[in-house]
């Protein structure tokens, strides 16, 4: 048994970690959440630089390896700054979708431009009915001669407005809740037809709606094989949620560090809150969610790395764990700082605002209990 | 014992009604409906309504305008305005400056503040927290310095609600030295926000939208004739105002509404092709709310009842207090559930009443998410729920 780090995974970690601490502080995040893009284009390139983006990458694709323990040491420390760079988005959902089920030149023209940095991708898989059902899709992609047309409403596309190319979840066959007969299309966001309504959401980042109406796509634009996305879009979803969970992990570390911290300088009645007993046991157990929660994101991790039938059960015990911790290590943080941790001024706050996020995305904590209860 | 309504109060039931069917403007009527922001004239305008019709200040004694109302009536009444989403009454002047006025000021301030609150004609704020005094509301350290006929006022007040449209403010200020116990050397002072010295900055909430304010006083000249009662009494009279402040705070009526609410979207919302409200889960989380909620409801009936006999709310308001806001803190985790996905996008403007663009997600989906963060401050002021079971511990168990 052995749960430390790789020599690589390391390095990994320490250099991420340098740039949170060194080039992403508070300040500088609320300023690129306020910024057109949402994000800062100079960082991305860095990321790029370092090698970051290949980490999503098997070694066959020109990555680092791609494991998912690899792609936790980056999010947990991501976690820990609430970076609100696309990494989800373009390297582990739209890059993980064409490393799981491109073809040779699908591949050749995507994944390097993701890990050069040039290329921004999004994952729309969602529409206004769906929930979190993935197979309920009421996009339709209709064969064309050499083309599909696609027509449709995707929802709350993470990255939407800035990915140049959009991978597409539309039916080519069967009824609206169907598991077969889903296809994946790699579409030109600035195809005609496509529509892109970009907004900030809650916790900094963007996302947008998506309205495509008979949008010409090319029949060598279909990822995978036709009507049999569901598999693919599962497993690269499992590792989305890989990815949030573990964020979210590093989220709830600072939070609940800063909050200790706090009490410690807070004086009330005389003397420091973090005096108080009632307030100790609080942070004491905000300390044991934390542990829980990262305990929990490991086991996913190996699990997935490990392949198998277990993978989907694990993910949904780690989503489901993760919801619960993120809320109640959020709820606490801005409850033991008081009024301060209910403004936009500090950056508590934030942290609560994407521990909140994280569990309404990819299924809630009881979406996860169920399906886990169920498996 | 007895908890139906009697003839006469179901004619009342029927009056508020029809009243509120009648009065409530359109305009009001269709923000609340659609869940969109409500601005200064909103509540201003309902309450020179309500003034009119004699139904302003529910509580106040009869003598100074209030509604002789029954606990039954206000009940009543309160459950009928969470129904139709009429705005709640801005509690700065009806609720906690007024009683301290009435029940300590002399007969000359009664006649100058009172009916201005009654009419709403003057907005008031709060001035109690300051940076360094929350919790610990009695560490204050604004002073109060006497020069002749004045007080010279220096210090900085913050987590003033609303304070950017006030006209007036009514601050705990120390008046004696410092080596003075605590809780006897403050006084309480009504102030006009026009003084000279005194400065309004914003401080935004987590919906990014200005609620609060940092109030600083520099060398600001109150009149003695603007201090309430006697001089190092202050913190007296503030306690009857902190009692007053925790009554209404049980939100019973709006949850009540709210939790409507839930059930009604959840029924809309597709889960895996069955409505989201007959998933157990969800279903059993909705019921444990209500649950709460019903016991909550008697809980504030009886203390409402014991008042009516003349008894001050005592410390069992806490309780209202304490699982008021955690219960309406629960029903707004409900809704964000309920929205999933769509209460993920930040769109503020979508929620003015002049928003003319495409509009993204069911309902008020998108306003779920800022309410939730928003209201957590529910559990951290007006005395936090910490400071509540504190109360408790010493009032109650004598601990």
């Amino acid at each position: 048994m052995d749960f430390s780090y790789s020599e690589e995974q390391q390095m990994l970690q320490d250099s991420i970690a340098k740039f949170v601490q060194n080039d992403y502080d508070f300040d500088t995040r609320m300023k690129l959440v306020k910024s057109e893009t949402g994000y800062s284009e100079e960082n991305w390139k860095l990321f790029a630089e370092l090698g970051w983006l290949m980490v999503p990458f098997s070694e066959a694709d020109g990555g680092l390896g791609g494991s998912a323990t690899d792609l936790m040491v980056v999010m947990e420390e991501f976690g820990k700054g609430i970076v609100i760079e696309p990494f989800l988005a373009t390297a582990v959902m739209g890059g993980g979708l064409v490393a799981a089920a491109g073809s040779d030149e699908q591949k050749a023209e995507l994944i390097g431009g993701i890990m050069e940095g040039g290329l921004q991708m999004a994952f729309a898989y969602a529409e206004p009915q769906s929930r979190y059902n993935l197979a309920d899709v009421a996009t339709t992609a209709r064969k064309d001669g050499d083309n599909y047309v696609l027509s449709g409403h995707k929802a709350v596309v993470l990255n939407g407005g800035a990915a140049d190319v959009i991978v597409v979840s539309a039916r080519t066959s069967g009824d609206q809740s169907d598991e077969e007969g889903i296809s994946l299309f790699l579409v030109d966001a600035k195809s005609d037809g496509v529509r892109i309504k970009s907004y900030r959401t809650q916790d900094g980042g963007r996302a947008a709606e998506v309205h495509l109406e008979n949008v010409s796509v090319p029949a060598a634009k279909l990822l995978g094989e036709e009507g049999k996305a569901l598999p693919v879009m599962n497993q690269v979803i499992n590792r989305a949620i890989l990815s949030i969970c573990a964020e979210a992990v590093g989220a709830m570390e600072m939070s609940y560090k800063k909050t200790v911290e706090y009490s410690k300088t807070r004086v009330q009645f005389g003397v420091p809150i973090a005096k108080f007993q009632a307030l100790q046991h609080r942070m004491a157990d905000m300390f044991i969610e934390h542990q829980q929660a990262k305990s929990i994101v490991l086991m996913a991790a190996m699990k997935l790395d490990q392949g198998g039938a277990e993978a989907d059960k694990a993910v949904s015990a780690m989503k489901s764990r993760i919801g619960k911790a993120g809320r109640k290590i959020g709820q606490e943080s801005v409850q033991i700082h008081g009024g301060i941790g209910v403004t936009e001024e500090l950056d508590i706050g934030h942290y609560f605002k994407r521990l909140t996020m994280i569990e309404l995305l990819f299924g809630t904590g009881d979406f996860h209990t169920q399906r886990f209860a169920a498996l | 014992m007895n908890v139906d309504f009697s003839a006469e109060e179901l004619a009342f039931q029927e009056e508020v009604r029809q009243f509120l069917k009648e009065k409530l403007p359109a305009n009001i009527a269709e923000k609340a409906k659609k869940n969109l922001h409500f601005e200064k004239e909103d509540f201003v305008t309902w309450q020179k309504i309500l003034a009119e019709k004699g139904w302003a200040a529910v509580n106040w004694p009869v003598e100074y305008g209030g509604t002789g109302w029954t606990s039954t009536q206000k009940y009543i009444w309160s459950n009928e305005c969470a129904k139709v989403g009429a705005p709640g009454v801005i509690p700065f002047g009806m609720s906690m400056v007024a009683p301290v006025i009435y029940g300590f000021g002399n007969e000359e301030q009664k006649k100058r503040f009172l009916p201005d609150i009654l009419n709403s004609n003057v907005w008031w704020c709060q001035g109690y927290s300051e940076p360094n005094a929350g919790s610990d509301l009695a560490s204050l350290k604004t002073t109060a310095t006497r020069d002749g006929d004045e007080y010279v006022v220096n210090g900085t007040k913050t987590w003033t609600t609303l304070g950017q449209y006030a006209d007036w403010i009514f601050c705990l200020v120390r008046t004696g030295g410092s080596e003075a116990k605590n809780q006897e050397a403050i006084s309480f002072l009504l102030i006009d926000m026009k003084t000279p010295g005194i400065t309004v900055s914003p401080i935004y909430m987590l919906d990014e939208r200005r609620e609060v304010n940092e109030v600083h006083f520099d060398n600001v000249r109150v009149p003695v004739e603007n201090r309430i009662g006697e001089e190092g009494k202050g913190w007296t009279y503030a306690k009857v105002l902190l009692t007053h402040e925790r009554t209404g705070i049980a939100r019973v009526a709006q949850s009540k509404v709210a939790l409507q609410g839930v059930k009604k979207t959840a029924s809309e919302t597709n889960d895996f092709g069955r409505p989201l409200m007959e998933n157990p889960a969800f279903a059993q989380k909705v019921a444990e709310l209500e649950i709460d909620l019903l016991a909550l409801e008697y809980t504030e009936l009886r203390t409402l009842a014991a008042v009516s006999t003349g008894k001050a709310p005592g410390p069992e308001s806490s309780i209202l207090k304490i699982k008021g806001t955690e219960i309406a803190q629960g029903i707004d985790e409900l809704k964000m559930e309920v929205a999933g996905y769509y209460a993920v996008p930040f769109l503020d403007e979508q929620f003015d009443i002049d928003f003319d663009g495409e509009w993204v997600g069911p309902g008020s989906a998108a306003n779920t998410a800022p309410t939730y963060f928003n209201n957590r401050k529910t559990s951290i002021y007006g005395g936090s729920n910490e400071v509540q079971k504190n109360i408790i511990c010493k009032a109650v168990l004598g601990l």
